[in-house]
């Protein structure tokens, strides 16, 4: 049996609950952003986790971003990640996901022969979804995105089921490749006291910009070709109606409005069969 | 060298930096802003700052010669043949665009057996269609269709390539952009052209729905966006355009490293939320899975498709694939009939482009009602079969009239 080397990709993101409008003055409310794992980065771990288990091997997470990460990554370790690698330095700032995949690939490469690249869908910040592929691309690697189940791996190919919008396909890919993986996979475990104990003594490994060999026109902001001219929070002007009287009443009410506006024909054909 | 910096004797300290940032990453020290390290030098804070004291220094780029590439290009995704709906509605929006910048529009059709959907193309405003029909394009791969796409992109240089921000074309578009070092802004929801600079102007959704950030890419060509369906206007088709169909010369290579083994379309019409014109989704405080039933007549009576929040999904009351959410889909109906959802701030985000929301939650104090258009305070099991009955009666009193 094969053994196999896997790189699960992890980004720091800020804990989604904690960006909230503020409906008066318009702006984000912060109360002490909490920095999480990107939660799709949880089901990328567990997945590579569990191929180990089932394969041998190894797996390294890998992130991108500034030092403190370093103790978001030491957590994946009591999940039963082998090696944790952090690219951080300053000319890595300021990149978008084309700098990105340029940086991660060269963290990539630095961890030496791999098989399997597992990235979440998408980081719940950004929400881009574009990193994976564009990873998959500087590496010069297969991709699949959307992976819903692995159904076979060995020594040459990996099988894999994608969700698509009027399904699923199965795909197969020759080794080594790129999977972004959606929260259907797994269901994540959580540490054990005994992982996170060792956990908090885990080493992270950084590497600079200088340690994998990165262009610095590749990177960083100088090596994102897209710019963030301007930012604004969106215009509310959800102005809601309430209904009332009883169920029938306010049934009524709605039914009346829909037509109106023309969302609800009169003498549409009753569903689909 | 790339940067930002706060000029300390510009600065009032008036904390509206502090508000801006997206990031959370500015605070105020002895009156004067401090930027700490998580920065990602968005530049959200620049132009808040009513005393400019925040300078952000971009990397000088070589020149690059823009004017080589020219036109606006639509990638039409299509499936057995059929040209989905996202790509007419971006010959649309190309259109509106190509008026200011007064180029073609293209259209690059990759299929087998797809040419009879040209014409279509061309009636819906495309100048020119760019047709590969080849066996190994008849179903999306992404390593043929990123290889015949880059290459036409190359061939042709036109100046933006839009792609539909469906499933394939949110795993096309990164790589084509990334195999030409070139930018790409994800599931835009708003394009204009910068009549200084001819630059497309990409709004897109940040932090799910709660930020807009307008993004563009001045120094690589061409301009690439993907854009979410449902969110543009096709034109309405028009036989007698004329437009030209050309078959490039691209040698089309089997694939070698990627292979589609099979293709499940069963699961289809009842879960493409992302195209769905209505939508009726449950929340857990629908009460139970026996109320889903409730849910699905009234989807059916409606012609729309079930959804569900992260909650619903969990319990096990419906699958993964009805999840609309930031772990979900994001979906952009006309009509969104949220039953027992409070609103949380991740289910928000999965249908902040729905066109009219209704919220029904027995709860008066659901945030839902904050972002819904119109409101029933109630309990699912007492609303929805007076709605689907008020519905059904519409439905027969238009039949009967026919049958007249």
């Amino acid at each position: 049996m094969s053994t196999l080397q896997i790189i699960a990709c992890v980004k720091q993101v800020p804990a989604s609950t904690e960006v909230k409008l503020n409906k008066e003055t318009n702006t984000l409310i912060r109360e002490g952003v909490e920095a999480i794992i990107n939660p799709f980065d949880t089901y990328a771990i567990e997945e590579a986790v569990r191929l180990k288990q089932q394969h041998g091997g190894k797996v390294t997470a890998l992130s991108m971003g500034i030092p403190s990460v370093a103790e978001l990554l030491k957590q994946t370790v009591a999940l039963g990640v082998d090696e944790a690698v952090l690219l951080s330095d300053r000319r890595f700032a300021g990149a978008d996901s084309l700098a990105t995949a340029w940086a991660l690939a060269g963290g990539v490469r630095q961890t030496g022969a791999f098989d399997l690249v597992i990235c979440g869908k998408q980081a719940t910040d950004g929400d881009t979804a574009q990193v994976g592929p564009s990873l998959a691309e500087k590496l010069g690697i297969p991709h699949t995105t959307y992976v819903r189940s692995i159904e076979h791996v060995d020594e040459k190919l990996i099988r894999c089921i994608r969700l698509t919008d009027d399904g699923q396909e199965t795909i197969e890919m020759t080794l080594p490749a790129l999977i972004t993986v959606v929260k259907d996979i797994n269901v994540p475990r959580l540490p054990s006291i005994r992982g996170i104990r060792q956990a908090q003594s885990a080493p992270v490994k950084l590497l600079t910009a200088d340690d994998v060999n990165a262009d610095e026109k590749r990177i960083g902001l100088k090596g994102s070709p897209t710019q963030v001219v301007k930012t604004f929070i969106p215009a509310q002007t959800t102005e809601s109606e309430l209904f009332t009287g009883t169920p029938t009443e306010q049934a009524k009410q709605l039914v009346a409005k829909l037509v109106a506006r023309r969302l609800v024909q009169e003498g549409e054909a009753d569903g689909r069969d | 060298m790339a940067g930002i910096s706060i000029a300390r004797e510009k600065c009032t300290g008036c904390e509206q930096c502090v508000n801006a940032c997206p990031f959370g990453q500015i605070s105020i020290v002895d009156d004067i802003a401090m930027i700490a390290e998580g920065c990602t030098l968005c530049g959200a804070c620049v132009e808040e700052c009513g005393a400019q004291a925040i300078v952000l220094q971009r990397a000088s780029v070589e020149a690059v010669d823009l004017a080589a590439n020219q036109g606006i290009w639509v990638f039409a995704e299509q499936m057995d043949g059929q040209v989905r709906q996202v790509a007419f509605e971006l010959l649309g929006e190309a259109r509106r665009l190509a008026t200011t910048l007064m180029v073609p529009v293209s259209a690059a059709l990759l299929g087998f057996g797809c040419e009879s959907a040209a014409q279509q193309l061309i009636a819906c405003g495309a100048d020119r269609v760019y047709v590969l029909d080849d066996p190994s394009l008849a179903h999306f791969n992404d390593e043929t269709h990123v290889d015949v796409l880059a290459q036409l992109i190359e061939q042709h240089k036109p100046e933006i390539v839009l792609i539909g921000a469906t499933t394939f074309g949110r795993s096309l578009a990164p790589r084509v952009a990334s195999r030409l070092d070139t930018g790409l802004t994800a599931d835009c929801t708003l394009l204009s052209i910068d009549r200084e600079t001819g630059n497309l102007l990409q709004t897109r959704p940040a932090f799910g729905g709660n930020l807009m950030a307008t993004i563009v890419c001045p120094n690589h060509r061409p301009q690439m966006a993907t854009v979410r369906p449902r969110v543009m206007k096709a034109l309405a088709p028009d036989p007698m355009r004329a437009g030209e169909i050309i078959h490039p010369a691209i040698s089309v290579t089997p694939p070698r490293s990627t292979h589609v083994l099979a293709v499940d379309k069963s699961l289809g019409d009842s879960v493409n939320l992302t195209d769905a014109e209505i939508i009726v989704a449950a929340g857990k405080g629908i009460g139970s899975q026996a109320n889903m039933a409730l849910v699905h007549e009234l989807a059916h009576v409606l012609c729309g498709i079930v959804g569900a929040t992260r909650a619903v999904v969990d319990a096990g009351w419906t699958s993964y694939d009805h999840q609309i959410g930031q772990t979900g889909k994001t979906v952009a109906p006309k009509l969104y009939i949220a039953c027992g959802i409070s609103g949380a701030v991740q289910h928000l985000a999965g249908i902040s482009s729905a066109e009219v929301i209704v919220a029904i939650n027995k709860d008066p104090d659901a945030p839902i009602f904050q972002s819904a258009h119109y409101g029933i305070v109630g309990s699912v099991e007492q609303v929805l079969p007076a709605l689907i009955a008020e519905l059904r009666g519409i439905t027969a009193k238009k039949t009967s009239i026919d049958s007249r």
